[in-house]
Formats: structure tokens, C-alpha cells, sequence
């Protein structure tokens, strides 16, 4: 049996997590970093992913696509009210979301699966081996839609997805493994995109999901996004730049937005600095201000909390511990609120960015057959139900239902001779059919008889990843009936399968590409701090020791221009050991000012 | 359990629901029944941390996870288990989904909605209507001193109705000792089928009152926000 990894697949960032000897562990990259944003640029040498491409963002804006899984499993008009924040144009076919990217189109699946990619390849790397196997991590409030949308991420990039998992449950899997814990918990998840509450009853290695909810529509970015309108408008003020129009500018705002949030977590008073085509905007920001402009965004996910509190048939006193997940928790307001809401102080001993990718790889476990002692009972997160007469949705599996599950019903006809019945298939709360969410539509075959005579069972079964399979079986003749679902807002199986293609076709490709798109990067950087450093010292160091490393740097420029990653290589290599000498100069200068300036400041007491 | 043939190494199953041969998981039968699946008799009161016990043990049984590696068809039949000890569970656990799968075993009757409200509480829900309409009617600026009366008015029969409510499920409770006391005494007797026969009416119009009652509360709630 080949290994299964776990991954969270995440709207800000992304990790890939195995278990070692009973331990799960998160993959680093070659700098012991396990992040990987979930950022996509498209440039002219093909595909960059993660960290290259969050430095691609604020340069060329329209061809990077980031937060994508918002827009996972969703239509055009799910995410009109966010479009103006997006560098790029969108468009909807067949019910699903298109990202125009220059001349080419995306769907989020096939974005999302670049993301997997550069994941399966990182642990391919590390780990040494193939890797075809996945399980991936969801917020448990995602739809049908959301969900299959993700499965079908995984197959386009290669994976076999063996479990949809929730992230709530993945981080108490992880929790609960590594604290020895029983009783009832709260997982409080308010990550980049959204938010999810899940109550969970751990007894005898059991993990059983009482209930869940959440806002698949509520998390960091929109905090960022009230402290950008702030910046945006700041900054038409004072320096009558419109940000609006350079997309850009737009996303180096909305990243000194983001640096300036989490600052705040640790400090009181913070300044963003934003430079601009015609000078520098700064604002000191308070923690308070802060607070003051996200504080009804934080209160709104109290009151999920509640329901699910409701639904679980729970006081707030009868929870014995809640864990917090998801980088947003960070925040010291959040924090107080939650403690507010449940009457303890919230366990964070987990790093929240990397305890879902942690569960993720247990489940795999699981899954493969390593662990018999874990056993997760996860719950669907919404009604699912069928329009009936009048606009109507009928309720066939109640929300918070542990799955698997499956509810039978009876079908008919209401003309003479009647031969196909529509049915429309729905996910949501609400009493009608246009307040809940379409799923699928598809048309079920009645045998020409008399009207009621026919009679038609159709089984709605929602499976361990909480996705919806339909069958039909005539009762008259005990006939099976094939389905054919037509999604309302999914991928048809033709397409996924095209995009499996597509993306097969250029995998060496990329492979090659993007060996030579990384070295040049860092190449690139290279000489840029290497000009910084020489400009900062040319008096340090001697004048022969300076032409030296500006010819090594002037040969890297062209290297670098080469399509030979390893010739690249080389060039930096080079530049590294000729500058050796100099960095220790830096190194001496930066300690002694360090020093003078103490001396200064001490003198000035 | 009925005894048949493993789907697979085609061996007589002798093993729970396993098979004993090649240890594959065997289909549930189809005419397994709730109760059956639990291995309990049809008796109203359950001990709900035996029945935990048994679900979760059987959880281990049948969930998905655990067939992760195994081939389609044991997959499918491990879905089809899990779904159904599922709903099991989730129907014995509920007090109230208890007896009505009950009844609709013993009885073969299905759920009846009941329309008009229960002949005691004929007037005092037709009132309630009424001003629930009245209520409705009012705007929120003008005549808020009305709709304030009005709406405390609701909240007094609202807990009116939730306490008739909690007294029909004291009368429940009490009828699931007698049902239980019946079936565990003498099942068989012709005499003792009758009185179940009443009994299971009995209960089955309590619970349509009941329904019909909580439907009123949740309107009630909806209404005065």
C-alpha cells in the first residue's frame, strides 16, 4: 500500500503533512518553511506557485490568482459583492467560475490543483517517492458543490482522494491524538477565507461530531479587506492616488493590510508604510483602531457557535475544552471573544496554521490502515432536501446527520403516460427552494402507465466525504435506474477528465520550466542585495575585491537569462563564494553601528 | 441473525457479520430491523450509554475508514452498513423518534399529520390564531403599546403550550413502562396483542397532539421573533 498524505488545502495558505512513526509532521521546504501560499502566477515562462508567486503579486497583479478556493464550487453571482477586489476578470460557464488569465481560462478546480501539485511534488522530494494518494481537508460548513469541486482539484493534479475530511475535525484528530483528551470540545476554526465551529465528543479513541457550523464566507481576508478600504481611501486623500486603478499598487496595499493585521497581534501600535508612484504613505494603526474595524466581523461567528451549541443539545459551561484553529485566532480580540462566548480560556498550544495538514495526515493513517484505535463520526453540515410543489424544499437528511447516510424516497407520476419526472436537489436551511443552495438537477424515468401507477425509490446517500451519490430502482419491475446528476455548479466528469489531460500534457514541461523560473528568482534577488551590500560598503572593502564581485554579478545577469537551471546555479554559486568575504564585512559594520547607537541613546539618558 | 451465504467465498456465515471463512463484512439482511441491528428487544426504554457502546463497537464494524484498501464490493457493502447503523442509532438515541419507529414497526402505520388542533385545546388554539394574525397585521412603528400586549400575550401562551407539551411526554414516559412491562411479560398471548394494539393507538395519538403542539410553539416562536 502505497503512503497517503494529508493536506490542507487552504485559502491563504497550503501544507502537506505524513505521519512519521506514529507522529504526524507538516513537509518543509528547503528553508524549513512548511506555508505554502496558496497563490498562482502565470508568467511568460510558465506556472509559478507559493512563495515566487506571492512576489509575482504586487508585479503583475491580473496574472496571479490568489484565495482561489472562494470561489471553489460556486457561480458568478456567489462572489459578485468581492469582485472589485480581484486583479482579474471572471466569467461563469456551465454554472462554474472561470478565471480569464491573459489568453486562457481556469476553472478553481484546476487553479486549486496547481496548488496540489506543487505540494505532491514538495513531498515527492522530501520523502523520496511517489506520492498518488491524498487526503484533503475542507471547511465543514463547504456544500456538495464546494466539496466535489475539491475531489476534483485532487484528480486533475493526480491524486486520488481518498477522504474529503473537515478541517475542524482534522484539528481535533491532531489535538486529541497528541493531548490524550475525553469529553466534549469546541474547535473553533476562523481561518483566511472561513469560518467553522465543530463540538465533538472524544471518548475511547472515538471522535464523535455532535455538530457543526459555520460561514464558508468569513475569515482573515475579510479583516484585511476593511483595514485596505481604510488605506485605499487614506491614501486618495492625502496622495491623490486612486489604488482602484492599479491593480498592483492594489495588492501591495492589500498585502501591507495583511502584514500590519498580524502585526497587531503581538503589538499594540504598528505603522504601514506603502510607497507610492509619487511618495510614501505611513499611518500609525492602533490595536484598538484594529479591533474597532473588524469587531462585528468577529462577533458574527458567535453566533454559529450558538447553533451548533443548540443542535449538539449543549449548554456553554458542558464544554470541556475548546482548541482554536486557523491563523485568525491569532488575534488577541478574537481570543477574548471566544473565551467570552464558552467561559474558559481557549487551548492554542498547536500551531494553528499547521494542526488541520497534522489531522489530515492522521486520517491518512487511518485510512491506510496503520490505526484501528482512531475512529472519526463526522456529521453532514446541512439540510439536503428536494423541491416539491410550490417552491418548496423538503428536507430528506437534516443537517448534522452523522454520515455515512442515506434517506429513500418514493416517486410518481402525476399524468396518464407520463415518462420522466424532474428533480431538483438542494442543500440548505431556509423553507424555500430559492433561499437554499441548487446542487443537481437530474430527470428520472417513469414507465408510461396510468398517473400514480408508476413507482420509482430513489436512494440519496451522502458518503464519509459528505458528498451526495444518487441511485434509482423501479419497485414495480426492482429495476436499478441509472442517474446521470447534472451538477448546478460542478464540473461535468468529461470536463475534469479533459482538464486530467491538459494537465498531464504539461508536467514535464512545468517541471523544467519551473526549475528554471526558480533559480532565476533567486538569482535575481541575488544581485539585487548584492548591489544593496556593495553600495552600503564600497569604502569597507577594497577596490579589487569590488570589481571582483561586480564581475561575478554581471556574468550572473546574463547567466540567468539562460533556460540551464543548473547553469544558473553555477553563476550563483560563484557570486556566493566571491561575496563571502564582503558579508562579513556587512556583518562587522551593522554590529558596531548597532553598538554606537546604544552608546548614543545611552549618552542621550 | 438469518443465517446465509458469504457474498464472497460463498461459506455459510457464521460469524455475527463477518464472515467467518474469508472475514468479509456481510450485507446487513434486509429485513434487519432498528432493534435487531442493536440486538435489543422492542422495549421504549434504552440504556443510552449501552446504546452508545454498541454503536461506536459497531461503528468499528462497519465504517468506511477501516475499508479504505479493500475492493469495491466490500466498500460498498461498508457504506451501505454504516449508512443504515447510522440512522439506527440516530432514531433509538431520540426518545421520541424511538416510539414512532416503534409504532410504525408494530403497527405498520405511518406517521399522520394530525390538521386540526386536539379536541382540549380546540378554542384556546383558535384564539391564539387569531391573534397571531392580528399581530402579524400590526406595524412595528404605529400602535406599538398593542403590539407590545399582543406579543407578551403570544409569550404567555407559548409557554402555556410548551408546558402542555413537556405533561405529554410525562404521559409518554409512562406509557413506555407499560409497554415494556406488556412486551416483557407475555408477548404472545392474543389478549396481550389486543392490549398492545390499543396501546400503540394510544401513544400514536399522543404523539400527533404532541407534534401538532410543538408545530404551534415553533409558529409562535417564528411569529414574535
Amino acid at each position: 500500500m502505497s503512503r497517503i498524505v494529508g493536506i490542507d488545502l487552504g485559502t491563504t495558505n497550503s501544507l502537506i503533512a505524513y505521519m512519521d512513526k506514529g507522529t504526524p509532521r507538516v513537509i518543509p521546504d528547503h528553508h524549513g518553511v512548511a506555508k505554502v501560499p496558496s497563490i498562482v502566477g502565470m508568467t511568460d515562462n510558465g506556472l509559478i506557485v507559493g512563495d515566487p508567486a506571492k512576489a509575482h503579486l504586487t508585479r503583475d497583479s491580473s496574472r496571479t490568482i490568489y484565495s482561489v478556493k472562494r470561489f471553489m464550487g460556486k457561480g458568478l453571482a456567489d462572489v459578485s459583492e468581492e469582485l472589485k477586489y480581484f486583479p482579474y476578470s471572471l466569467h461563469e460557464k456551465n454554472g462554474v467560475i472561470r478565471i480569464e488569465i491573459g489568453e486562457k481560462t481556469y476553472s478553481p478546480p484546476q487553479v486549486s490543483a496547481m496548488i496540489l501539485k506543487e505540494l505532491k511534488r514538495r513531498a515527492e522530494e522530501f520523502l523520496k517517492e511517489d506520492i498518488s494518494k491524498a487526503v484533503i481537508t475542507v471547511p465543514a460548513y463547504f456544500n456538495d458543490s464546494q466539496r466535489q469541486a475539491t475531489k476534483d482539484a485532487g484528480m486533475i493534479a493526480g491524486l486520488e482522494v481518498l477522504r474529503i475530511i473537515n478541517e475542524p475535525t482534522a484539528a481535533a484528530l491532531a489535538y486529541g491524538l497528541q493531548k490524550k483528551t475525553q469529553g466534549i470540545i469546541a474547535i473553533y476554526d476562523l481561518g483566511g477565507g472561513t469560518f467553522d465551529i465543530s463540538i465533538l465528543k472524544l471518548k475511547d479513541g472515538i471522535f464523535e461530531v455532535l455538530a457543526t457550523n459555520g460561514d464558508t464566507h468569513l475569515g482573515g481576508d475579510d479583516f484585511d479587506q476593511r483595514l485596505l478600504d481604510v488605506l485605499v481611501q487614506e491614501i486618495a486623500e492625502r496622495h491623490e492616488v486612486q489604488v482602484h486603478d492599479q491593480p498592483d499598487l492594489m495588492q501591495a496595499v492589500r498585502l501591507a493590510a495583511e502584514g500590519a493585521k498580524v502585526r497587531l497581534s503581538d503589538e499594540m501600535e504598528t505603522t504601514v508604510v506603502v510607497e507610492l508612484p509619487n511618495g510614501k504613505y505611513e499611518k500609525t494603526l492602533t490595536r484598538d483602531a484594529m479591533e474597532a474595524l473588524v469587531m462585528d466581523l468577529v462577533e458574527r461567528t458567535l453566533a454559529p457557535c450558538r447553533f451548533a451549541l443548540k443542535d449538539a443539545g449543549l449548554q456553554a459551561g458542558q464544554i470541556d475544552e475548546v482548541v482554536l484553529v486557523g491563523g485568525s485566532t491569532r488575534m488577541p480580540l478574537v481570543r477574548n471573544k471566544v473565551e467570552g462566548l464558552f467561559g474558559k480560556q481557549p487551548h492554542s498550544e498547536l500551531n494553528p496554521d499547521e494542526v488541520v495538514a497534522l489531522g489530515a495526515a492522521v486520517q491518512a493513517d487511518i485510512l491506510g490502515g496503520h490505526n484501528k484505535e482512531i475512529l472519526l463520526l463526522d456529521v453532514t453540515p446541512l439540510s439536503l432536501g428536494i423541491e416539491t410543489m410550490g417552491g418548496v424544499m423538503s428536507a430528506l437528511i437534516r443537517r448534522n446527520t452523522t454520515i455515512p447516510t442515506s434517506a429513500k424516497e418514493m416517486f410518481t407520476t402525476y399524468a396518464d403516460g407520463q415518462t420522466s419526472v424532474d428533480i431538483h436537489i438542494l442543500q440548505g436551511e431556509r423553507e424555500l427552494v430559492k433561499d437554499n443552495r441548487s446542487l443537481a438537477r437530474f430527470q428520472l424515468k417513469m414507465p408510461p402507465l396510468p398517473a400514480g401507477v408508476p413507482r420509482v425509490e430513489v436512494t440519496f446517500l451522502i458518503d464519509a466525504n459528505g458528498i451526495l451519490h444518487v441511485t434509482a430502482r423501479d419497485i414495480r419491475t426492482s429495476e436499478a435506474q441509472s442517474v446521470q446528476v447534472k451538477p448546478s455548479h460542478g464540473l461535468t466528469d468529461d470536463e475534469v477528465e479533459g482538464m486530467i489531460r491538459d494537465s498531464f500534457q504539461f508536467a514535464e514541461e512545468d517541471i523544467k520550466i519551473r526549475q528554471v523560473i526558480e533559480a532565476r528568482t533567486e538569482a535575481n534577488a541575488i544581485i539585487v542585495a548584492t548591489d544593496k551590500a556593495l553600495a552600503r560598503a564600497s569604502d569597507l572593502i577594497s577596490a579589487k575585491e569590488k570589481a571582483g564581485i561586480q564581475r561575478v554579478i554581471q556574468q550572473l545577469g546574463e547567466t540567468q537569462k539562460g533556460e540551464d537551471h543548473r547553469v544558473i546555479r553555477a553563476g550563483i554559486a560563484e557570486v556566493e563564494k566571491e561575496t563571502h568575504h564582503l558579508a562579513e564585512v556587512l556583518m562587522d559594520a551593522t554590529l558596531k553601528e548597532a553598538l554606537e547607537s546604544k552608546k548614543v541613546s545611552e549618552f542621550v539618558k | 441473525m438469518a443465517r446465509s451465504m458469504c457474498w464472497h467465498c460463498q461459506s455459510e456465515v457464521t460469524g455475527e457479520y463477518l464472515c467467518g471463512q474469508c472475514v468479509k463484512v456481510q450485507p446487513l439482511s434486509k429485513d434487519l430491523d432498528y432493534f435487531a441491528c442493536f440486538q435489543l428487544p422492542r422495549l421504549l426504554n434504552i440504556d443510552a450509554q449501552e446504546l452508545e457502546r454498541t454503536y461506536y463497537e459497531l461503528s468499528r464494524t462497519f465504517h468506511p475508514d477501516f475499508y479504505s484498501t479493500k475492493d469495491e464490493s466490500e466498500k460498498t457493502i461498508s457504506l451501505g452498513n454504516s449508512a443504515f447503523l447510522n440512522s439506527a442509532y440516530r432514531t433509538l438515541k431520540d426518545p421520541i423518534q424511538r416510539v414512532e419507529y416503534l409504532i410504525r414497526l408494530e403497527a405498520g402505520a405511518v406517521k399522520d399529520i394530525r390538521s386540526n388542533p386536539p379536541a382540549d385545546l380546540f378554542e384556546e388554539i383558535l384564539e391564539l390564531q387569531e391573534d397571531m394574525e392580528t399581530f402579524r397585521g400590526l406595524s412595528s412603528e404605529k400602535s406599538s403599546t398593542e403590539r407590545t400586549e399582543l406579543r407578551q400575550k403570544l409569550q404567555r401562551e407559548r409557554e402555556h403550550l410548551e408546558d402542555r407539551q413537556e405533561e405529554m411526554e410525562k404521559v409518554l414516559q409512562e406509557k413506555y413502562h407499560e409497554w415494556d412491562q406488556l412486551q416483557t411479560a407475555n408477548p404472545d398471548s392474543s389478549e396481550a396483542r389486543d392490549q398492545k394494539n390499543i396501546m400503540l393507538r394510544n401513544m400514536q395519538e399522543i404523539l400527533s397532539n404532541r407534534t401538532y403542539v410543538c408545530n404551534m410553539v415553533n409558529e409562535l416562536l417564528e411569529t414574535t421573533g
